[in-house]
Order: C-alpha cells, then structure tokens, then sequence
C-alpha cells in the first residue's frame, strides 16, 4: 500500500492516554471519518469495559482490554499499534504485536528504550514486513484520513495547518515539534501535506529516512517531499543515494539542522540522542551540502526553507503537477461539551418514533409483523435479532416458568402482601424479592456447574466427585416427585423443542450423561425444569456463536435469573390479583403452627 | 544521551564481577585499585597484599588513552617494571599537585593540535605484568550502523591505530544467534595468532562479545590484553555503556559513575541541578553552559527547535554571543518550567553585559503538539516575578516566539505580566517564523 493511511484505518492505542486518544477522534470528526481511528485501547489495569470519549457534540464508548491479543482478536481490522508504553515496556508491547500479527505499522512514544532493545525491536519489525514509526517519536499523519495521537497539536492548529486536508506534500523529519512546524510552514508557503512522518529521535528509530521516503515516491498523492535531517547518522546519504540511482524522481527539499555542532567538542549533545557527528561526513554542512550537490533542493539556512517551499511548491504549480485543492467541508468540534451522566446502548427516544435497538417499537409490536416477546427480549436484552428457534425457546420457556402454584415462597409473600392490603406493584416485588440463590436460582447454577464440568471435561463421575468436594448439591438435578419413569413433562417438552429446533445442544447432551449416573444413584434425581432451561440457554448462545466468555458473562450478570425473574412476574401478578378479587383478609400465621422455644436472656 | 563513557576501573569491575559467566576458562586475579591521591593508595595497600608485594604501573584513569606516548604511565624507576608501592604513591601526589597537560592526537610519537590542561584527579594502579609482545592482543566492539563489530588483532598495544591493517572487522546482525556469533568469530581469529592459541583466542573472543552484549555496553576495547594459556590480564580498558539500559543494569553495573571528560569544565552546580530534576520527570529538561558571559540566552521548548534557534544564533550573531544551550519538552510542569527558568534567569542576571549592551532572553518554541503553552508559560511568569529587578539591573530584553496548544492565552499572559513587571518583551504566535525573533532581537 503506497498510503501510509486510509480514512478507513483504525489503531489499537497501548495505554489509556486519553487526551492523546480524544484529540485523534476530535480529528476524526472534523474531517467526517465513518469510523473512530481508535478502535479499541489495551489498558492492562483497567476494571472497566469501556471508555466514553467525545465524538463531536456526542460521545461513543471505545472498548477497553486487558492485553493486546484480545484487542486485535476483537478488532481484527485494526491494524495500526499505537505504543504508547513507558521505555520500560515499549519494547515487550511492540514484541508481542509482533508475535500476534496482523499488524501493519507500530509506533512508538517512548524515548530512551535501550538502544540493544530498539534495535532487535526494529529488526524485528523490519523482518515481518511491519512499519515500525519512532521510538520517540510524536508520529505521523494523513491528512484528511488518519492522525497518529498528538500530531498537529490542537484541533484549531491542525485546521489552520491544513492538516485536515490532504495536500501535495511528504514530509519527514527526525523531530516531532519541527514536525508540527513544517507544516504550519508547508500551509503557507503551499497546499499542506499528503502524508508525514516524524521518524523519532533516538539513535536507532524503525523507519528511516529513506524508507518512508520510497514509499512516498509511489504514493501518486505526493507531488514532491521535504526532508528535515539532523547532524549526527548518515541516513541522509542513502536519500542521496536514491535521488542519484533514479529510485527518487520526486523533487525533494531538504535541510539538516544542527550546523552549529561544529563549533563544539563533541562533549555538547544538541538535541536528539541521534544528533551527534562522529565524523565529517555526519555534520549538518556536510550533508547539507552532499544534498545540494545530488540535486535536491537545499535552502541557505533554515529561516530561507519557506521560500525554498514556496519556490519548487510554485514551480510544480506552474508546470501543472500540482492543482488546486477543492478544501473540503468540515465538522466543527464544539468548544464546550459535557461528559454524560448515563449511557444506553438498547432503546432510543429521540426520534419519531422509539426504537428497541434500531427497530421502531411497531416493526415489533404488532401482530402483523409475526414477532413475539422472544423477539423483544432479544433486542432489549442482547441487542441481537436471534433466529425464529431461539425466540420461540425464549417463549416456551417465560412460558415455562409463569407459575408454579401458590406454596412457593414467592407467591406466598406475594399473597401475604396483597392480604394486608398493599397495591399490585409492592406485592410483587415482595415476591420478586425471594428470587435468589435458593428460589428460582437453579437455573444460573445448573448453567455455571454444568458449564464448568463440560469446559474442563470432566467425566460424569468426576463432575458428582468435584460438586461432593465443593459441598454443593447439583444444581438443576432432582425432583420432589417426579422420575425417568414419571418424567416432567414440561422437561420432556423443552427437550423436545431442543432436539428438533436447536442446530445442536452439546451441554445438554452432556447433562444427559450425568443425568444417567444420578438416577442410577436415585430415582428422582432427574434433570429437572431449572436444570433443562439453564442449561439449553448456553446451547442457545453457544449456536448463535457468543463466545464462551460472553457466555460466563451472561451467568455471572444475573441473566438466566432474568428469565426466570420476567416470567415468574406474570405468575406473581396473577396470585395478587387473586387475592384482590377475593377480598381476603389479613394473614395471621396460626400460632399452633410455631414452635415457641424462648429462653430468658443471661445477663453478661 | 544514551552512551556514557565510564572509568577503566569501572570497565574492569563490571568485567570482573562477571567474569565466571562469560570467561569460564579462563583466570582473572581483578587486581587493580583506583585512588584520588598517594595516601589513598597507601591505605588501600593495608587490604591488598599485592600492592606491597608486586612491582606496580600506574596512570590516570580520566576517560583519555594515548597515556603512554603523554608520558602519564609510571612503570619504571630505574628500570622497567620496579615500581614500589612508595614510588606509585609519590608519583600520583606529584601528578596531582598541578595541572597537566594531555594530548589527544599525535603523528607518530609527536603531539598535534593543543593540548587540554586540568588536574589528574584518579589513577588505577595495577600489578606490572611481565610479559612478551607476541601475548599482547587487541580486542574490542562497537555498533557501527545497525550492525555490531568486533574488532580483533593479534597486534594489541599503543600502536594498534597504526597496524589498523591487522585488524579482524567482523560485523553481526542483531538478530544472530549465540551458536552462529560463536562459530563466525571462531572462523575469523586473526591469522597473526599463533597457531596454539587460536582456539584459546576465539574463545575468549566469543565471551567478549557476548559480555558486550548482554551488560549493555555501547563500546568495549581491551587494548591490550595479555594471554598466558588460560591466564588473562586485562592491561587497558576503554569502555561506553548504554546508559537507557540503566534500569536494567542496575545490579549487573554496579555502581558506575559517568565522569566528565579531562579537561572539560566540571558541571556547575546549575547544570548538575537541571539534570537532577530532569531524571526526576517524564519531561525533558535540558541544560549545557557554553559561555556563560555571553550576551544571548535560551529557553527554547522541544528538542529540534533548540537545535534551530542555536543554528540561527551562531549564523546571524555568532556562538561568541550564544551563552547556553538547552530545551525543555514533552510537557513539563508549570514548577518544572518555572525551576528551569529560575536557573537561566538566575545565571544570566548574575553580571551585566561587558559592552554594556542589553542581554536577549530568547524564550522560543515550535507549534507544540501536546506540551500546554499557558501552562508553562505560567512557570515562566512565576520565575519573572522573582527575578524581575535583577532582570532591570541587568538589562534583559525578552523575544517570545510560540504556538500550540492554549498558546494564545500563555502568550497574552507573558505579555500582561512582563509589562505589569516593567521588562521589555516582544510576543509573537505560530504567524512569526519559528527563529524568526533571533533576527529582530540580533538586528535591534
């Protein structure tokens, strides 16, 4: 790829530096990118998810991972590195991308990453092909597609050094705030630039002089290139060496600054850690003058380098190589915003119409359009439309759960409550309020145990073993009545559905197996309605292709409870009524009923 | 700057302390001591029996070679190799009483160029070691490039410049194995070691290399070392270390020192406190004294800008009027700014002008991308207010040149505060060519 970015390239940012990371979306917005440039950022002692930043007026969430591998397993498509690891570390992150692949340039903030380090890490990346830009570098932009964190500084300074834009320049230097300056230079003595790269300033950077600069010769929106060199290295000569073999045609303007090194013993470090001539041939008159004489444009000094722009700049102007620039209409970026104090990612209200994740309540509400609570549930609930197989199971099984009589914990408060003349909604969430670990909470535990058991293959045996140790009955298995030869017939039911609708349910399967070994133990240890729902609910999710994790997420946040929860109200809600249409008085326990077993309290 | 160079001592040290690990095969008796004066060293000889028991060479160990042909080794007394503890003692208080004069060029045995004169403040003193020209080797390693060098030569000593010729270059990829670094050193000992030892030679040669490597050394010279069968002495040493890798290295160096060169000016105490407070932050503070009654000074943000403004300083008014160099970048606090501004104000308020003339404060700067300009102009400010009548008494006339970040109210403020302090400024934004306040201020 001839450009270095695309107004479709996305990074992945190492480190949380979220001044850098707002001024790249600021960026993104005004030039009206689709997508953020920051993809996701790898933040390795982060709790959170997820970091709002502005876009715009509005925000978004830019996800947050623990390590590289899961960001670039999550955002496949993003393949810039934005190393903004401490000179610690730098080295380690830029290895490992490396290792995981995939990634088409990184660069690299830190300054001072020692130098057998960089130089591994640069060879490295120079083997696989990758663009490394840095270390200790502020890096590089697009103009118009893509900006590398904090180049171009403020969003005003960028738009006033046409760094929105794309113009006709290559530009690279060694320094990231003469960086900053060329192109404010550039903007006024010519139309921008297309492309720059400011290639760091420590001894051993990745990209070199040379390398960026043959990949702007191909790059067809470059028209000519400013080369800003400093004394010390001799990188500059191979430039030369490529103007004089004709692999550079473009013109190219060019200066090396540090011309007053010469003046001092080599004790005075001027600038960079690169900048430092150890021989004639590295001072800044040296190549400033091997430049001049290989063709390329090279100005007095460097308060003579805008005219020098301005002249080849006029000169491609007038021989047609370069034409005006249509300036392109911008997003502006408020100047005042406010962080958000919520956040929703399922329903809006703003428009016509609500919607429930993007569909107008009516495209799901009514009749005609075939669609039942399942589907509701999926949108609101995942954020997913899930296939007809899944919604209908979501159904059976809200349908399932309704009710289960009136002696169950939940319906008796429900029923106590309503007695003793509270309104529908406090006698419900009375019952509600039972749901939990020992009421309705089979579901997540058959979900999580038997979840468990089958992620690390244990036998059926092994499994009644590991529950025996943990002290815990299984959860989902037995019933007060019912057996294999009286089975459940709501179990049978949803069994059923499983076996002709679900692609296919390898958990259940093997709840099956454990099934076989309890019920040889004891009759009634059948899976029961609690164990079948949780357990077809991770073989729903795991056919609809949500990773394991996202699974183990669903169970730890409570969600197989929600179904419970949302269909047992309906039951709930019944009995209340119940009550109310009955007229029934106020619930006095009967005290035969109590054992009363009080003993005088000691004195202590 | 990352290389550093340290102390033959050090070198030695460092190799010493690890030596089991790349020199198995081979013996080291580390005796050598460094010492400020003769005193020192007779004290030293109270723990180090063979300092009183050997005949003894020593010479200053002040990061300059060609100690030799400067006269600065004492090996003899009446004749070679009878140095006595007494007389090494005598003959370092008699180095040190006055100052020298060291040559750092010489055609042949002749002196070029001028010398620099400063006391010899340390010296090594070592065992002499009796041994035949034929067992001196010359060895040593560098980056030249990308690559890494080893340099060998059968001919080691003073001379080795000249027999440049009978020098093994070898040259390694980073990315070269042990196994494929070991057997191309082994493939080109060079042909002048005699036979019998050229297995021992590549051996110690592998190990070498490897210490350079793994104890990040930037360059590493034995120059020359002996070797008696397994028996190695390590005569002089020249060594750099990478001192980014500091971190580390911390326990494998030790406790190394980076000495200022002879005869360069010892740090002022200015310059010492810059570079406390710049390895103090994740900013960059930066500070070096060229010539500190000269009439123009410095404070210019970013490491390439600095580097422009001197360039521009030196074209249009002369490095005779160039009192500093420095920068700070990579967004300092406004009490880091302020704390730098304070030393160069401090420093330059210190005397007036010779000729009677204005002094220039050239506080310059890029379009800075992150760095916030208001920020630590305020730094700036605070530093005004503390040294503003010094700065009347003085005489100062203060250029500003910046832009980025909240550049327009840092300028706006710096403007406010300086005319509210009665100084004279001129304050010009990312509009004005970045050196361009160097012309007015020069032209005024």
């Amino acid at each position: 790829m001839a450009q270095l970015f695309t107004k479709d390239t996305q990074a992945i940012f190492w480190n949380n530096n979220a001044s850098a990371i707002q001024r790249m979306l600021d960026y993104d917005y005004t030039i009206k990118r689709k997508t953020p440039s920051v993809a996701a950022i790898v933040a390795p002692t982060a709790d959170a998810k997820f970091q709002k930043f502005f876009w715009g007026p509005d925000e978004i969430m830019v996800p947050l991972y623990k390590n590289t591998a899961e960001a670039k397993a999550a955002h496949p498509n993003a393949d810039v590195l934005l190393n903004f690891a401490s000179l610690r570390t730098a080295y380690d992150v830029t290895m490992e991308a490396l290792e995981i692949g995939g990634f088409r340039v990184i660069m690299i903030t830190a300054e001072g990453i020692p130098e057998r380090l960089a130089r591994k890490m640069n060879q490295a990346a120079r083997d696989a092909g990758v663009i490394v830009i840095g270390p200790a570098t502020v890096g590089g932009i697009s103009p118009g597609a893509f900006k590398i964190a904090n180049v171009g500084g403020t969003i005003e300074n960028i738009v006033n050094s046409k760094l929105h834009r794309a113009g006709s320049c290559g530009l690279v230097t060694r320094s990231g705030g003469l960086f900053n300056e060329l192109s404010n230079i550039i903007a006024i003595n010519a139309d921008g630039i297309a492309e720059g790269v400011a290639i760091g300033g420590d001894r051993f950077v990745g990209s070199v002089f040379i390398d960026n600069l043959l990949r702007m010769q191909d790059n067809p929106d470059v028209k000519y290139m400013i080369l800003l060199g400093e004394v010390g290295g001799t990188e500059e000569y191979k430039v030369i060496d490529a103007v004089k073999s004709g692999k550079i045609t473009k013109p190219i303007i060019a200066w090396c600054i540090g011309t007053i090194a010469k003046y001092y013993s080599s004790g005075v470090q001027f600038g960079h850690a690169g900048a430092s001539a150890n021989a004639e041939r590295e001072t800044a008159e040296a190549k400033n003058k091997a430049m001049a004489e290989a063709g390329i444009y090279v100005p007095e000094t460097f308060n003579d380098l805008p005219a020098k722009i301005a002249e080849v700049y006029g000169k491609l102007k007038a021989e047609g190589v370069i034409t005006d620039i249509a300036e392109p209409e911008m997003n502006v970026v408020p100047k005042a915003r406010r962080s958000k104090q919520f956040i929703c990612t399922i329903s809006d209200d703003r428009g016509e119409e609500a919607t429930y994740a993007g569909f107008p309540i009516s495209s799901v509400a009514l009749p005609s359009t075939g669609k039942g609570i399942g589907d509701v549930i999926s949108l609101l609930w995942f954020k997913k439309q899930y296939p007809k197989w899944a919604t209908d199971f979501i159904e059976t099984v809200i349908k399932t759960v309704a009710d289960h009589g009136p002696a169950v914990s939940g319906a008796h408060n429900a029923k106590v409550t309503a007695r003793a003349g509270k309104s529908v909604v406090e006698s419900l969430v009375t019952g509600l309020l039972t749901i939990g670990p020992r009421f309705g909470g089979a579901i997540d535990g058959a979900a999580e145990y038997f979840k468990y058991a089958d992620d690390n293959n244990l036998t059926p045996a092994e499994f009644l073993n590991y529950m025996k140790k943990q002290g815990v009955p299984i959860p989902g298995i037995g019933h007060r009545i019912k057996s294999l030869k009286n089975p459940d017939l709501r179990v049978k039911g949803l069994m059923d559905y499983a076996a002709e609708n679900f692609p296919k349910t390898p958990l259940l399967d093997y709840a099956r197996t454990v099934e076989a070994l309890t019920t040889s133990k004891k009759e009634n240890l059948i899976l029961n309605v609690d164990g079948t729902i949780g357990i077809l609910m991770v073989d729903m999710w795991r056919a609809l292709g949500y990773a394991e994790e996202e699974i183990n997420e669903f169970i730890a946040s409570g969600t197989l409870n929600a179904f419970f929860i949302a269909g047992r109200t309906i039951g709930f809600i019944g009995h209340v009524l119940d009550e109310k249409r009955l007229a029934m008085p106020m619930y006095r326990h009967p005290m035969d009923d109590i054992l009363y077993d009080v003993p005088v309290a000691e004195k202590i | 700057m990352a290389q550093k160079a340290i102390r033959e001592y050090d070198a030695k040290s460092i190799l010493a302390k690890h030596w089991d690990k790349y020199f198995p095969n081979f013996t080291y008796a580390y005796e050598t001591v460094m010492v400020q004066n003769g005193s020192e060293l007779k004290e030293a000889a109270k723990e180090k029996a063979w300092l009183n028991e050997k005949r003894l060479v020593a010479k200053p160990d002040m990061l300059f070679g060609k100690r030799g042909k400067n006269g600065l080794v004492l090996f003899r007394d009446q004749k070679p190799g009878d140095v006595t503890l007494e007389k090494a003692a005598a003959w370092i208080d008699e180095k040190s009483s006055s100052k020298q004069e060291v040559f750092f060029a010489f055609e042949g045995d002749t002196p070029t160029g001028n010398p620099s004169v400063d006391f010899l403040t340390h010296f090594v003193v070592e065992p002499f070691t009796p041994h035949e020209q034929a067992e001196e080797y010359y060895i040593s390693a560098t980056v030249v490039g990308d690559e890494d060098v080893l340099y060998m030569s059968a001919e080691g000593g003073m001379e080795v410049e000249e027999n440049w010729d009978k020098v093994t270059e070898v040259s390694f990829k980073i990315t070269e194995s042990e196994e494929e670094i070991a057997e191309k050193i082994r493939a080109n000992v060079p042909a002048d070691v005699a036979e019998k030892d050229k297995a021992n030679f590549a051996e110690f040669a592998i190990g070498f290399f490897k210490a350079y490597r793994e104890l990040n050394f930037a360059y590493l010279e034995i120059n020359p070392f002996v070797m008696q069968g397994n028996k190695i002495e390590l005569l002089d040493m020249v060594a750099k270390l990478d001192d980014t890798a500091g971190f580390m290295m911390a326990e494998e160096w030790g406790d190394v020192e980076y000495p200022t060169a002879f005869g360069m000016e010892e740090k002022s105490p200015e310059v010492l406190a810059i570079e406390e407070a710049d390895s103090k932050t994740g900013a960059s503070l930066k500070l070096t004294l060229l010539k500190p009654d000269a009439r123009i000074w410095t404070m210019v943000a970013g490491g390439g800008a600095s580097v422009v403004y001197a360039d521009t300083i030196a074209d249009l008014a002369g490095i005779d009027d160039l009192a500093n160099y420095g920068e700070y970048s990579g967004g300092p606090t406004t009490g880091e700014t302020k704390f730098y501004a304070e030393t160069l104000l401090d420093l330059m308020t210190r005397q007036k002008d010779a000729q009677g003339r204005d002094k220039i404060l050239i506080i310059g700067g890029a379009i800075a991308n992150f760095t916030d300009v208001a920020a630590t102009f305020t730094g700036i400010i605070q530093a005004f207010e503390n040294y503003a009548e010094k700065m009347k008494e003085v005489g100062v006339k203060i250029y500003v040149r910046r832009g980025g970040p909240n550049y327009e109210k840092g300028l706006k403020d710096i403007k406010e505060a300086a005319d509210r302090l009665g100084l004279w400024i001129d304050v010009y934004g990312p509009e004005t060519h970045v050196t361009d306040i160097v012309r007015m201020a020069v032209e005024a």
